[in-house]
């Protein structure tokens, strides 16, 4: 008979299959989907999956989701590797993007570039700062930070909506809940005038880059590594667990705001009730998509990236609904944590079961 | 550069599947979805009218649910890019993003609803759907026998206040006791939070409950207290068979088939429309039977007057709640002042949220 | 203020709080086994419009409400086999599951936007709804409202008295221990994550079926998550539960009624009020020691699966 027997030691070859396994079993199950609504499924699938990138522009597109994507992800891993279970990506990049609005509003005459680096670094803390109330309540007053962040979210969420509705309304925008336009210069410069790709890519790459350096090579990396595989050996070999603590929340949510804050002062040019389609809960999905390496959360993104461009494609090729891309995402998450046991466990073929298997522990 | 290549490339693409008719490519862009039965159901029903119509001469695509944010400017762009010449963009938050890619498409001519900017290829159109809810207040001001009437409102922008105010206006014309109580929930949709609202109306003693947000959870709540309701958007008769009165409801056909037939005739300029009752853009739905006679004749009446351009809703003399005249005898408000308008005029019962 | 007014504000507050009850107990059941489940969106939504499907189809509101619960149940059980069976990450699977869930509900209702249905009926109990005030506050509703008080009583009765509440807290608190005294942690957690499926369901047909009689995509908006905090916010205890679920309905009444006097509260302040409240009561109870453990499941998030 099948049985499930834990492997030995954690299999690296699973750890770099079972993604592509669940790809394959998402495009399976998405092809079958497409069959039921009458679609070839092949056709359909590659207007998915193929045809968004079949130009310079669609490719410039990617890269408009993939940076929030990938810099609210590089913050998460931070957290995830030292098992600190921040789900506070989101809230950290809205408050970004309400913190560098706040700023960006102040410099709405400015023709010089520079008024950028304090837009910028006003979102960059102002998603700091939000961490690090998670961080304190989690260090000061030992709360679960997945509750904590969860609820600060919906905080965020709402403080964002009472600005735009309230005293961050343009003037001359007749009541409507938006702010006014930023002055040109202080929008992230873009590459080519055709595009909205901007040099937030870059800060994404940037950040990508060192937290890779970070992680393999350095005594923080080291410190945090070891903190999430076993807390009791962190703590017995003197690192200052608080101290890590603070220090991943704070990275994270400072690339949350940054991410934010490029997504104002990017393709969207003003503060709008719909700032965030959700980036910071995705990024959730980024990451462990990506096994928490920096290479594969890079993949990841584009991945994720691209079924929103995909569903948008179907929609209009196909008039297909635009609720697919939720169910491709939730099929590609739950697959990827169904074929992870694979990492940790095997399949064997026994003809008895082993008696001494079965011993006490047996559930 | 490399744009015009993929958008010459996109166009070749496109006639060589379409060469033997060249229709007229229209795209439209929805926030919700098709089926809401509310503000975008409303469009889509325009778009199956503009088809319709012109038959093998247009050809139409339209993506639903294209959330306000980063998005809907590539959704825009990608029309535009795929070859529609007129792309209807359906909602206020796409005002900015259709500016942006209208820039780089000059050839392409863009409308946009409920908005007030323009540029050279960009129109904007509204409906002038408070004439439709005077109308619906003369029927809630002669239904009522508590004298109040209940609002359920979404955000104090002047859409929104002018629709509160036309109703009052139709209300007390034939009923100079009624109040109307307003209720802000903050959302454009959430029904749970619309039905408690329209509850906490029929509380303070409204008797007839009309709504502004999109779905029909108010229509309901009065059915299920035996009050009267007035529905907005579409026909929201199956949603409560005796409550239902009528309702105010857009039809942006016509609208849609004249921009259609100037793109085609090279005739297409940027304008800012705003059409009414004549136009039949705006319209009431057939009126329950629990409506008197009397009161559907004095609604025909006013309808074909304001048809006509021989009553103005807005025309003095109007007090503010404050008691304040806004408006003098023999005077009406001009558009521009209707576009920006942040006050209540007096038989509002609530106070106008901080603008 | 008159007495009508008061009734009437209680009668509302009772409604508008039976969904969250229902969802939170139900998750505060899951989480006592060690369960975090934050898909509670996906599955409100597609128990709501499983229900509201089943109802246009059969025309029979008995059966919708079981269709409901069953399609909590089947999302849930999704849910337990990745997270129990295969000890994945509970935090991602719970995001996967509201994903799925959102999209699916609003694919599957997209042919039943803008129909109309005679929704749930308030059932009056004789006699009991004659009392004054009480009667009209607490008698008059439709039989949903029942059955939430009904499982209310029996939640609190499982962990207040019986041994199967025991173990499930035992299993909560420390599974490997748990199993060492021969408690099937495993089982125990798929009944716990399933009832949580069965309850959001429920709550979903509440939605669907009797609070708004009708289905548009995301018309829970956002009610999961509230639950979710009401479940901290009640440190892991029924009686709270029930108390905060009234209580957050309450305030959103009053807030309306409020409207245009001078206690009137920005909308958006009023809404980040539950979650500043749930972070304040976390914080209280993470505080010292005696009080976390007399509230939070020790091993909550954390997979297990025994040794083989």
């Amino acid at each position: 008979m099948l049985k499930l027997e834990k492997r030995p030691s954690d299999s690296r070859l699973m750890a770099y299959l079972s993604p592509l396994i669940a790809i394959l079993l998402t495009l399976l199950c998405g092809g079958i989907l497409f069959v039921f609504l009458g679609h070839d499924p092949f056709a359909a699938l590659h207007t998915f999956f193929i045809a968004p990138l079949t130009s310079v522009y669609g490719w410039t597109e990617l890269g408009i989701k993939v940076a929030p994507l990938l810099l609210c992800a590089m913050g998460l891993t931070l957290c995830f590797r030292a098992k600190i279970w921040n789900i506070g990506a989101e809230g950290q990049f809205i408050m970004g993007a309400l913190g560098g609005s706040i700023a960006a509003l102040q410099f709405l005459d400015a023709d010089s570039r520079w008024a950028l680096v304090p837009i910028l670094l006003a979102g960059t803390l102002s998603g700091l700062g939000w961490a690090a109330l998670a961080a304190w309540l989690k260090t000061r007053f030992n709360a679960n930070e997945i509750l904590t962040t969860i609820m600060l979210n919906y905080v965020a969420l709402n403080a964002l909506l009472y600005g735009v509705h309230g005293p961050l309304k343009d003037p001359e925008g007749f009541n409507f809940p938006e702010s006014a336009l930023f002055a040109d210069a202080t929008l992230l410069p873009v590459f080519s005038d055709d595009y909205r790709l901007n040099i937030s890519i870059l800060f994404a790459l940037l950040a990508m880059v060192a937290i890779w350096t970070l992680m393999a090579r350095s005594w923080v990396g080291y410190q945090i590594r070891v903190l999430g595989e076993d807390a009791k050996a962190a703590r017995y070999a003197g690192f200052k667990d608080k101290q890590l603590t603070w220090f991943a929340l704070l990275a994270c949510g400072a690339l949350a705001g940054l991410a934010g804050v490029s997504e104002v002062t990017g393709p969207l040019g003003q503060l709008v009730p719909q700032v965030s389609p959700g980036y910071g809960y995705a990024a959730i999905i980024v990451v462990f998509l990506g096994r928490m390496q920096p290479l594969g959360i890079l993949f990841a993104s584009m991945l994720l990236a691209l079924t929103y461009m995909g569903g948008e494609m179907v929609q209009m090729e196909m008039t297909l609904p635009k609720s697919l891309t939720g169910l491709f995402q939730g099929m590609l998450l739950f697959f990827l944590l169904a074929t992870d046991f694979l990492i940790a466990y095997r399949l064997v073929w026994r003809r008895q079961p082993a008696s001494h298997s079965t011993t006490a522990s047996q559930a | 550069m490399t744009i015009k290549k993929l958008m010459v490339a996109a166009g070749l693409a496109f006639a060589a599947s379409a060469s033997q008719a060249e229709p007229l490519n229209i795209g439209f862009v929805y926030v919700g979805p098709v089926g809401d039965a509310g503000w975008t159901y409303g469009h889509d029903a325009a778009r199956k009218a503009v088809e319709e119509k012109f038959g093998d001469k247009v050809k139409t695509t339209y993506v639903e649910s294209v959330a306000e944010g980063a998005d809907s400017a590539r959704v825009i762009r990608n029309l535009a890019q795929k070859g529609n010449e007129l792309i209807f963009t359906t909602s206020f938050g796409y005002m900015n993003p259709t500016l942006k890619v209208a820039r780089k498409f000059p050839k392409v001519k863009f409308e946009h609803a409920t908005g007030y900017k323009q540029g050279k290829n960009v129109g904007n159109y509204m409906a002038r759907a408070y004439q439709g809810r005077y109308l619906t207040g003369l029927v809630a001001g002669s239904m009522t026998e508590s004298n109040t009437l209940g609002y359920v409102a979404s955000f104090p922008i002047p859409e929104v206040v002018r629709g509160i105010n036309a109703f009052t206006k139709g209300a007390r014309e034939v009923n100079p006791d009624v109040k109307v109580k307003v209720i802000w929930i903050s959302s454009w949709y959430d029904p749970a939070k619309e039905r408690e609202a329209a509850e906490t109306l029929m509380l303070q003693g409204a008797d007839v409950l009309t709504q502004h947000t999109d779905s029909a959870a108010v229509i309901q709540a009065a059915e299920a207290k035996g009050k009267y309701a007035i529905g907005y958007h579409t026909d929201m008769s199956a949603y409560g068979k005796s409550a239902h009165l009528t309702s105010t409801i857009h039809n942006w056909a016509p609208l849609y088939i004249a921009k259609a037939e100037a793109v085609m005739n090279g005739t297409w300029e940027s304008q800012s429309l705003w059409y009414g009752l004549k136009e039949g853009v705006t319209d009431i739905a057939p009126f329950n039977a629990a409506v008197p006679a009397e009161v559907r004749t004095l609604v025909e009446e006013k309808k074909a007057q304001i048809k006509a351009g021989e009553l103005q809703v807005f025309a003095g003399p109007i007090k503010d709640q404050q008691g304040t005249e806004r408006v003098k005898v023999n005077e009406s408000l001009a558009d521009d002042d209707l576009k920006g308008m942040n006050w209540h005029v007096e038989g509002v019962d609530s106070k106008l949220p901080e603008a | 203020m008159d007495i009508d007014l008061i009734t009437n504000i209680l009668y509302a507050t009772i409604r508008t709080g039976t969904p969250l009850i229902l969802i939170a107990l139900g998750e505060m059941v899951c989480e006592k086994s060690g369960v975090l489940n934050l898909g509670q969106e996906g599955m409100l939504l597609v128990g709501a419009v499983i229900g509201f499907i089943a109802a246009t189809v059969t025309g029979n509101l008995f059966i919708a409400v079981w269709f409901a619960i069953f399609a909590g149940m089947l999302m849930a059980l999704l849910f337990g086999f990745l997270a129990i069976s295969l000890a994945s990450n509970q935090v991602a699977t719970g995001l996967a599951l509201t994903i799925f869930g959102t999209g699916l509900s609003a694919f599957l209702g997209s042919n039943y936007v803008g129909i109309g249905l005679d929704g749930m009926q308030p059932l009056a109990i004789p006699l009991l709804s004659d009392l004054p005030v009480i009667g009209k506050v607490l008698f008059q509703h439709d039989p949903l409202v029942y059955v939430a008080l009904t499982l209310f009583a029996l939640v609190f009765w499982l962990f207040k008295y019986s041994r199967l509440g025991l173990k499930i807290r035992a299993v909560g608190e420390n599974p490997e221990a748990a199993n060492a005294i021969g408690i099937n942690v495993q089982l125990l957690r798929y009944a716990a994550v399933l009832f949580g499926g069965a309850m959001t369901g429920l709550a979903g047909a509440y939605l669907s079926l009797a609070y708004t009689p009708m289905w548009s995509e995301g018309m829970s908006a956002g009610r999961g998550w509230i639950a979710l905090a009401l479940v901290v916010f009640a440190s892991w205890k029924a009686e709270r539960i029930l108390l905060g679920a009234y209580l957050f309905g309450f305030a959103s009444i009053l807030h309306l009624v409020l409207q245009g006097t001078r206690f009137e509260v920005p909308p958006n302040i009023m809404a980040m009020l539950p979650y500043v409240a749930t972070i304040v009561v976390l914080v209280w109870l993470s505080s010292d020691a005696v009080k976390t453990r007399l509230s939070a499941p020790k091993s909550i998030g954390r997979p297990y699966r025994p040794m083989s």
